[in-house]
């Protein structure tokens, strides 16, 4: 541009002004209140974490009571106390999967938060250190990146042992560094924008650049991201106890349940699918909502 | 009587999508005769690229809705089929586009490029198309040509990828040649160049051009008329010459004193204050009564129709007096 | 170019080492002394102590990861706990089931994940797009250890269609490429091959939707090119881009097909996983583990040499 403004007409156009914070946070919503299919999902999400939270006060029967004689009755109105079956110990299945909901649903999100607050520092920590900070961090991440997640799971939580909290730690291995990534390529964009370059350029100091400019606009993304990760980690952390490796039995949790309920297949089919429906559908609205989110916060990639 | 290689009458292109309607052009009518050059002077965002890619059916399809008649040597533009479009793009019309990095593919060679094209339409065979395409990069002046051929556009500089861009769209002789801000993208010594070769070249070949520009110093480099846009319409159209010693519209005359020509020397450079309108609405009067500022009463009711006080060049404003 | 191949594959035996040190550590990681992992746990005190000595447990860990490396190397991941035998001959067959059933499903869900991409990405905003994205969604949202089960409630329960379980009439050694032995193969591969559909058709939809927006697009149409032409563009434009997504997926297939091998008791290295989980069986979980993670990281490698010899901007680079 430089040698051509000599003919270009300079007509004075205003230039967009970036909008304030505010008006971003006002603008999301408005967009997913737009939105009809988020905002189902959403809903549906919120029934279902009501229904969890309340599940003590809304089961018919004791989740562990099992009995003998009945065992496996079928689902529907032929016996009203037992709307959703029971499974092959007797116990109400409806009981069973309001309960079960607490369990998957807490170690499903509990191991994407706390890898979202380290994998979200370590990850802002490499991108705007940069230097061999980042060198160290990234090539220990390339290094987790090296093992397809379905498997360091299982490798971990395998040789440590089942357990609940064994299966949680090594979900949380395995995404510390998928957060780490998005985290530091964020914050390494945002780091080399203009205008966090002259605000370091006025002297502006790192803590501050780093509150003002650099977290605002990475946390978003970072955000975005381990929401949709909640739905991986959901199946993942059913699988591992499907596996036998997360939740030992009699406690309900849905893979686990889905596990013990194999045996059903032949006799009772459409029981022995239920724990798998709810993770199912637990699964697909957190990812339909994180999508949402990531139109509405106008997220890419 | 012949028929003029563009014809077109009463042109209307709107975008429609779920949130809004964007009246790009509300109705414009030219003519263009063989052999002559047009330049089309606006803003970006005045309808001057939309009007353009109506020639040829290129707006994005589906959300586009065009009215009005435009004919291009002799083809029916708005009721012709995407198929009967895809013979006539090419052939009979091309066009060449601003930026070239991004208006060529990056994985295809730069002669596959121009070779399919020749294939596609005149049914060459692989090596006739590649024989054709040397030959083209040599009429378009890349340096050894022969080499280039089996570049891709990335190894390439701006002006030789725009003058690639260019042989592409001469290769199979189209007789009507758009130009979309070809030289914007380019350094200033470039720019000439490329004007020169695109004026030796409609010369050479005997074809029409319409050219884009939001540079005057472009328009009047190769025009031989001039028209400039504003919120969709035409509202002043003559001569090169005439138009810019002696511009009528306010806005044009607005545009001409934003810019530096030779012989401004003490002169201000003014600015034209406000901001085009939002095409979603079409005003009902003058567009550009807004930011005018002779504007009056008569500006108001009704677009003002074109009045012209020598033949040839018109304005669309109430204060240009009708030659009897 | 040969010097960014010759760097890339610097680059990976680093990585490929680290691998190794993360299986070495798995053993460290377990409760109990490791060397539980190499002797039965009721082996007599001498024989424990002779093997410690044997295997260098006795000295400090570097060295320790050292001898386990040079082991490796030359192909021996020690010997089942279970079984007795060398967890390397159990691994060489189980790979194989492995392979194949990846293959197949990587198979299945690339083609029709490129094909619903594909649609939803030119007819962008119609129905079709939307039910392409509620599939692709499903898809990666479904658990698909219950997909196999309802797959086999459907199919083999129900419809008695396809068997449920194993791989051949003959047991796990004697595979032929008949239907007798395929349709074995049928469900497993379909289960898995859901995962990859959603994300692929993910993938082409974002990459051709992209694309199509191009200024180069809009350049096609102007020389008159057909659809098929611009196709052409399209696909090549694309192929670098899914190609990767794709190679990484069936690196994802192999590691990830345990649970659909545990519910259709495929005898590939998930099964043989699961069953080292179930007993404790140390050495085949870190030989299993070690195994599949180096072929990921051998896949890693070529899906990007791929890729650089498939794009010219980076290929002259």
């Amino acid at each position: 541009m430089s040698t051509t403004t000599a003919t270009t007409p300079v007509i004075a156009v205003p230039q967009p002004v970036p909008a304030p914070n505010r008006g971003y946070w006002q603008g999301v919503a408005r967009r997913l209140s737009r939105d009809p299919v988020t905002l189902f999902f959403g809903f549906v999400l919120l029934l279902m974490a009501l229904a969890i939270i309340f599940a003590p006060w809304l089961s018919p029967h004791d989740p562990y009571q099992t009995s003998m004689i009945r065992r496996l009755r079928p689902i529907g109105f032929q016996d009203w106390r037992y709307p959703l079956g029971t499974d092959e110990l007797g116990r109400d299945m409806l009981t069973r999967l309001l309960h079960g909901g607490r369990l998957s649903w807490f170690l499903g999100i509990t191991p994407v938060l706390i890898a979202f607050v380290i994998g979200g520092t370590l990850g802002l920590i490499a991108g705007f250190a940069g230097g061999w900070v980042n060198m160290a961090i990234m090539r220990t991440t390339d290094v987790f990146y090296a093992f397809p997640s379905v498997l360091l799971a299982v490798a971990i939580s395998g040789a440590l042992g089942p357990g609940i909290s064994n299966a949680m730690l090594s979900l949380t291995l395995v995404f510390i560094p998928q957060i780490i990534r998005v985290a530091e390529s964020t914050t390494t964009s945002v780091r080399n924008l203009d205008y966090v370059e002259s605000a370091r350029a006025s002297g502006a100091g790192a803590m501050t650049i780093v509150r003002v400019h650099v977290l605002p606009n990475v946390l978003g993304p970072i955000f975005v991201y381990a929401t949709s990760l909640i739905s991986v980690s959901m199946i993942l952390a059913s699988g591992l106890s499907f596996l036998g490796l997360g939740t030992k039995p009699p406690e309900p949790e849905w893979g686990l349940m889905l596990n013990t309920l194999r045996t059903a297949i032949y006799t009772q089919p459409l029981i022995a699918m239920l724990p798998g429906v709810c993770i199912f559908v637990t699964s697909m609205c957190f990812n339909m909502v994180s999508d949402g989110l990531r139109t509405a916060m106008d997220v890419r990639g | 009587m012949s028929e003029s290689l563009v014809h077109v009458r009463d042109l209307n292109v709107r975008f429609v999508t779920r949130d809004a309607t964007v009246n790009a052009v509300n109705g414009v009518s030219f003519d263009l005769a063989e052999r002559e050059s047009l330049c089309i002077l606006g803003e970006s965002g005045s309808g001057k690229s939309v009007t353009l890619r109506a020639l040829m059916a290129l707006n994005p399809p589906r959300r586009t809705k065009l009215s009005g008649t435009v004919r291009v040597g002799g083809h029916d533009i708005i009721t012709a089929s995407e198929r009967r479009m895809a013979d006539i793009r090419g052939s009979t019309v091309s066009m060449i586009f601003q930026e070239p990095m991004t208006a060529l593919d990056p994985v295809f060679t730069i002669g596959r490029q121009i070779a399919e094209t020749v294939m596609r339409h005149e049914g060459l065979s692989r090596a006739e198309a590649d024989k054709r395409a040397l030959e083209l990069l040599e009429l378009v002046q890349i340096p050894s040509a022969k080499r280039r051929l089996a570049a891709y556009p990335h190894e390439l500089s701006g002006g030789l990828r725009q003058r690639a861009m260019i042989a592409i769209a001469l290769s199979c002789r189209p007789k009507l040649l758009l130009a979309d801000e070809p030289t914007t993208a380019l350094d200033a010594t470039v720019q000439i160049q490329i004007l020169l070769l695109l004026r030796r070249l409609q010369q050479e070949m005997g074809m029409g051009v319409i050219f884009v520009t939001h540079d005057l110093g472009v328009a009047g480099e190769i025009a031989d008329r001039v028209a400039v846009m504003y919120a969709g319409k035409f509202i002043e159209e003559g001569p090169v010459r005439d138009l810019m010693r002696g511009p009528l519209h306010p806005y044009a005359q607005g545009l001409l004193g934003a810019t530096v020509h030779a012989g401004m020397r003490g002169e201000r450079l003014t600015t034209i204050p406000g901001a085009p309108p939002n095409l979603e609405r079409v005003p009902q009067g003058c567009a550009f009564a807004p930011r005018c500022p002779y504007v009056e009463e008569a500006c108001l009711p009704k677009v003002p129709d074109f009045r012209s006080p020598v033949p040839g060049h018109a304005a669309r404003c109430v204060r240009v007096p009708q030659a009897a | 170019m040969l010097l960014y191949l010759i760097r890339r594959i610097l680059y990976a035996i680093p990585i490929a080492l680290a691998v190794g040190l993360v299986c070495f550590m798995l053993v460290q990681i377990a409760p109990g002394d490791p060397i539980n992992a190499i002797v039965p746990a009721d082996a007599p005190q001498e024989v424990v102590e002779q093997v410690r000595r044997d295997y260098g447990l006795d000295k400090p860990l570097p060295v320790q990861f050292g001898i386990w490396l040079s082991r490796v190397v030359q192909g021996d991941l020690g010997r089942s706990l279970a079984t007795g035998r060398p967890v390397t001959a159990d691994l060489v067959s189980a790979i194989g089931n492995t392979l194949m059933l990846a293959l197949a499903a990587a198979g299945i869900g690339f083609v029709m994940g490129s094909i619903l991409g594909t649609i939803a990405a030119v007819f962008r905003g119609s129905w079709l797009d939307k039910l392409a994205v509620g599939f692709a969604a499903a898809g990666v949202s479904i658990p698909h250890y219950w997909l196999g089960m309802v797959m086999v409630v459907l199919f083999s329960v129900t419809l008695n269609w396809l068997p449920a379980m194993g791989a051949g009439p003959g047991g796990s050694g004697s595979w032929a490429w008949d239907w007798e032995h395929i349709k074995y193969l049928v469900l497993p591969a379909v289960t898995l091959s859901v995962i990859p559909m959603g994300i692929i058709t993910r993938t082409v939809r974002g990459v051709v939707m992209e694309l199509l927006n191009q200024d180069f697009v809009t350049t096609l149409r102007g020389k008159g090119l057909r659809r098929g032409g611009i196709a052409l563009h399209v696909v090549k434009n694309a192929a670098p881009s899914v190609l990767a997504v794709m190679g990484l997926q069936l690196g994802y297939l192999m590691g990830g097909s345990i649970l659909v091998e545990t519910v259709f008791s495929w005898p590939g290295t998930g099964f043989l996983l699961n069953s080292a989980i179930f007993q404790r069986d140390l050495p085949v979980l870190q030989g299993t583990i070690l195994v599949l993670a180096i072929f990921f990281v051998a896949l890693n490698l070529a899906v990007d040499l791929i890729q650089t010899a498939l794009d010219p901007r980076i290929r002259r680079a």
